[in-house]
């Protein structure tokens, strides 16, 4: 599949109808979400016949791209009912069979137990902006422990300092494969401008 | 919910010393066709609980003649590695929910989504 055809496929996929400010619920757009999974599976190889994770899947714009190239098998967990209800629709309309959803809180989960479970982990965790600080940081703790070979991650690149210490401390390698500008429409009322422009880290982390 | 997922799930529930594996009590189960891949079905079989996955099935009624061993060489074992396709990729729990084998607590699982949150006091 082309990333051109890979895009224009996940412009279809629905999102939010009503996000939710403290899950800090923002879409990852379909230029953003074909970018990531292109150069996952052309570069590194790490989706098609893998079984990956899509932490904070939410309406599933990653797990559906994935899905579409050939995972295994791609779980989304999202602790959101409204979320998941979306990604069901767009999984059911897309015709996809091989992602499945879970309902859970990722930082109470103890994620001991899902150790080294999935191959691949890919995420646009919440940013940890709003009102859940270091919520970034908890996805990736999370992500990390999960993934057997490696996790996938967009971070904001002003906080690319505070994420290599981190995966410093914890032993892992740390990559950064692209930085993207991520087109954020206003969504939320707080927002007075019609867009904001991030910019945003594609991040590989290689577990020890 | 398919059985792949269910073979990875966990019962979190505060006190619990051994959640896995949560036990099915389905009302409604599906078999959707999913496209076979050998390479992928070969690669998760050393990471699967087996006894679990036997259990699972035979709540559902979906074992058919699941051995109740792994085969040896089973990557080269076609037969075998559809029936395994089937149970893990195929068969999906819609309606129902997952209990606690030691708590008893139950994980309602609705249009195909388990739903593992857990209240404040079960942290």
């Amino acid at each position: 599949m082309k990333l051109k055809e890979l895009e224009s496929c996940l412009q279809q996929v629905d999102t939010f109808e009503e996000p939710k400010i403290l899950l800090e619920q923002y879409p990852t757009s379909a230029h953003i979400a074909a970018c990531m999974l292109y150069t996952i599976h052309n570069t590194f190889d790490d989706i098609e016949a893998k079984l990956v994770a899509d932490l904070g899947c939410g309406c599933g714009v990653l797990s559906i791209g994935a899905a579409m190239l050939e995972a295994g098998l791609c779980v989304g967990f999202d602790i959101d009912n409204d979320a998941l209800d979306v990604f069901r629709r767009n999984a059911d309309e897309f015709e996809l069979s091989n992602v499945d959803l879970v309902q859970c809180d990722l930082c109470c989960l103890k994620t001991e137990d899902y150790r080294h479970s999935f191959d691949t982990v890919i995420m646009n965790p919440p940013f940890g902006t709003k009102h859940n600080q270091g919520m970034d940081m908890k996805f990736l703790r999370a992500a990390i422990t999960m993934a057997k070979k490696a996790v996938y991650s967009l971070h904001k690149t002003s906080t690319r300092e505070h994420i290599q210490k981190k995966a410093n401390d914890w032993g892992v390698k740390m990559e950064v494969i692209a930085e993207l500008r991520y087109d954020l429409p206003a969504s939320y009322k707080f927002h007075k401008k019609k867009s904001v422009s991030l910019n945003i880290l594609h991040t590989l982390f290689q577990p020890g | 919910m398919k059985l792949l997922t269910h073979n990875m799930l966990t019962s979190h529930v505060k006190g619990v010393t051994n959640g896995y594996p949560l036990l099915i009590k389905a009302t409604e189960v599906k078999v959707n066709e999913v496209d076979f891949n050998a390479q992928f079905v070969s690669r998760m079989i050393p990471k699967l609980e087996w006894s679990a996955l036997l259990q699972a099935a035979d709540e559902l009624g979906q074992r058919q003649d699941l051995p109740s061993e792994l085969v040896a060489d089973f990557e080269n074992n076609e037969e075998f590695l559809k029936k395994v396709h089937r149970v893990l990729l195929e068969v999906e729990v819609m309606e129902g929910c997952l209990q606690c084998p030691e708590s008893g607590r139950q994980f309602p699982i609705s249009k195909g989504i388990p739903n593992m949150l857990l209240n404040e006091e079960e942290l």
